[in-house]
């Protein structure tokens, strides 16, 4: 009964959020259940062009409201996912997301890092492929901190940044942080090492003045409100840097984290088809050099030869030569259980109420 | 004098439209959410129960029973603040003014009205910051040595909602102020009262229902708000609404977020009723 009514109600909200979505027009349309990157009309337009199509996008925020979204859809409702690279399983044991041909996918291009093929095949079939990466590290203001001081997690628990630091607001990357702050992998997050990170998340908080979202965190780094952003990264100072150049961000010597974020096509899609077209053009060079630099945020392409369509200048706020480097100094994102998971909330919640 | 029975089906075919509408968007909606309190969560999955656990988990757990004192907190300050800096403003626009300038006044009241929620919020962050209008004229007059820390605190949430809501309480005050005839200030001048006996006994409680129909509508639109408490608070503390904003955007855990938005609606209606004697919806 609250299964059939909590259905109704919801397929009713996102039938009308995709109704209002899709417009009136009649012409050819895919819907995309998308990140914020992929509403920038610059990498949206050489597609619509080159199909004569309309894509709908409709932004959400967070595996759970995205996963939310779906369960409470129509089959044929959405065409296009972009989902963490983490959660791609969690995607495909719901049913939400269609097998895609794995050769016509060009991930012999991509950074061998970011084939991620244990997160994006199930069983051998390809149900994803990685579009976009970075990192969430310790983002800051060279101009208002010791950037040595920012090699090293201990220091902004030292007591000589109280105050100036900013908590980037999303749980998984920041406990993930603070794990490998304490020695921790993050792939070894679990119930029983979990307890041992409140004490550490809780003397971060303690030195920091705020616990922000995206927008927040980068008009907090902007306005001089903070100096530090933990768990910040290129995604953040890299829209900021033609402003504000003293912008910086570095990986400490505990490690940084590795975000991925990847597509596929959603199961039951009406226009299969044209949906893997979708996804075969955002990982194609030229697709990945806008999305990397597409207006919500920056970050690194998964495909290695976007860099041919990049500037110098692009490729050098998103640090693509010392991407070897990166990439072997960063962990994945924690992938934790529904109990763990539950847990690692929990925490965040007190975290913020403390 | 009864209605006839063909004047009683023409009333409630009148009524039809307005209670259907009731049924399909308030009564069936809430029901839906009541039931859903009431399910668990097993793993990821919602599991249909009569589990009262997710209000035993609110009335327990300290971050969530500190989620609700402070949204309690910060509603009554900043009702009691708004009214307080409310009614002069009103008394100024329906006494002081001259008859026809005050719908100027009026519309200039309510001018913040006009812009995104949002953008006024962010807008507080930049006069509110350490480099911000307000930090620089107090540094730069020497009133304090080093900017004071108000955005990202409980301060500047309650600032933000104070500019909002005094237009709020501005507009059911006047509306109260202008329909009291200027015969009965006269009257309790003859009388011998002075102007503050005459305000006490006579203006503030014929005009006190406009004063609660704007606290009541203050309460509700603040304790259910997590934007403002998120963008200028920085998210140093936990409200109600967001509270249920994380249950339902990271946790999918939607039987815990109606359980809290049950709660928010309990609270509401304490407000409600402890408000009813004196509230006037119907001069807003």
């Amino acid at each position: 009964m609250i299964a059939t009514i909590r259905k109704t109600v919801l397929s009713a909200a996102s039938a009308a959020a995709l109704a209002a979505a899709a417009g009136p027009s009649g012409a050819q349309e895919l819907n995309a259940l998308v990140w914020c990157d992929h509403t920038d009309p610059a990498l949206l337009e050489p597609f619509e062009t080159a199909h004569g199509v309309k894509v709908n996008v409709k932004e959400y925020e967070g595996t759970a409201a995205g996963l939310t979204i779906l369960g409470q859809s129509q089959p044929g409702d959405w065409d296009v996912l972009v989902i963490d690279a983490v959660d791609v399983g969690r995607a495909v044991d719901a049913g939400y997301l269609a097998e895609m041909p794995a050769d016509a996918l060009p991930t012999a291009d991509f950074f061998p890092e970011l084939v991620m093929a244990e997160n994006n095949t199930r069983d051998g079939k390809t149900y994803a492929v990685t579009e976009k990466f970075g990192y969430n590290t310790i983002a800051f203001d060279k101009t208002k901190v010791d950037p040595a001081d920012m090699e090293d997690m201990a220091s902004l628990t030292s007591g000589k940044y109280d105050g100036r630091i900013g908590i980037y607001d999303y749980y998984l990357p920041v406990i993930g942080l603070v794990a490998l702050g304490q020695g921790i992998a993050t792939a070894d997050i679990t119930a029983d090492t979990l307890p041992a990170l409140a004490a550490p998340l809780a003397a971060l908080r303690k030195s920091a003045r705020q616990v922000s979202d995206v927008v927040s965190s980068q008009t907090a780094l902007a306005t001089g409100e903070v100096d530090i952003i933990f768990g910040g990264g290129e995604w953040l100072t890299a829209v900021l840097m033609a402003d504000n150049p003293n912008l910086d961000w570095t990986i400490p010597k505990q490690g940084g984290l590795r975000w991925a974020q990847s597509i596929g096509v959603v199961a039951g899609s009406t226009r299969p088809d044209l949906a893997l077209e979708f996804v075969k053009y955002i990982v194609s060079p030229e697709g990945q050099a806008r999305l990397a630099t597409s207006s919500c945020y920056w970050g690194m392409p998964a495909n290695a030869k976007a860099g041919d369509h990049l500037t110098a200048e692009q490729k050098a706020v998103l640090r693509w030569d010392r991407q070897p480097e990166y990439l072997a100094r960063a962990q994945l994102y924690p992938i934790p259980d529904a109990a763990t998971d539950a847990a690692m909330q929990d925490m965040w919640t007190a975290m913020l109420n403390q | 004098m009864s209605l006839s029975a063909r004047e009683a089906r023409l009333g409630w075919g009148l009524l039809a439209p307005a209670l259907a509408w009731t049924f399909a968007f308030f009564v069936l909606p809430f029901a839906a959410m009541v039931a859903l309190s009431f399910a668990r969560m097993e793993g990821r999955t919602i599991v249909p129960a009569a589990d009262p656990g997710n209000y035993l988990r609110i009335l327990t757990e300290p971050a969530m029973r500190g989620a609700l004192v402070n949204s309690l907190e910060i509603t009554l300050v900043v009702t009691l603040v708004s009214a307080v800096l409310a009614y002069p403003l009103a008394a100024i626009i329906a006494f002081r003014v001259p008859r026809r300038w005050q719908r100027l006044a009026l519309l200039a009241a309510v001018l913040p009205f006009w812009t995104s929620y949002v953008v006024r919020s962010y807008a507080w962050l930049l006069v509110l910051g350490q480099n911000g209008i307000v930090n620089r004229l107090l540094t730069g007059l020497n009133i304090v040595a080093e900017p004071l820390e108000i955005a990202s605190t409980r301060a500047a949430t309650i600032i933000g909602f104070v500019h909002f809501f005094v237009m709020l309480l501005t507009l059911t005050i006047y509306a109260s102020l202008v329909q009291l005839p200027p015969s009965y200030a006269r009257a309790a001048a003859d009388l011998g009262a002075g102007r503050w006996a005459t305000f006490r006994h006579v203006i503030l409680p014929l005009t006190l229902p406009g004063v609660v129909t704007g606290a009541f509508l203050t309460f509700v639109l603040c304790i259910g708000d997590y934007i403002t408490p998120q963008i200028l608070g920085g998210n140093t503390e936990l409200t109600l609404p967001q509270l249920i904003m994380l249950q339902l955007g990271r946790s999918g855990n939607f039987p815990l977020a109606s359980a809290l938005s049950v709660v928010l609606m309990i609270v509401v209606s304490l407000a409600y009723a402890a408000s009813a004697r004196w509230l006037r919806l119907d001069r807003i």
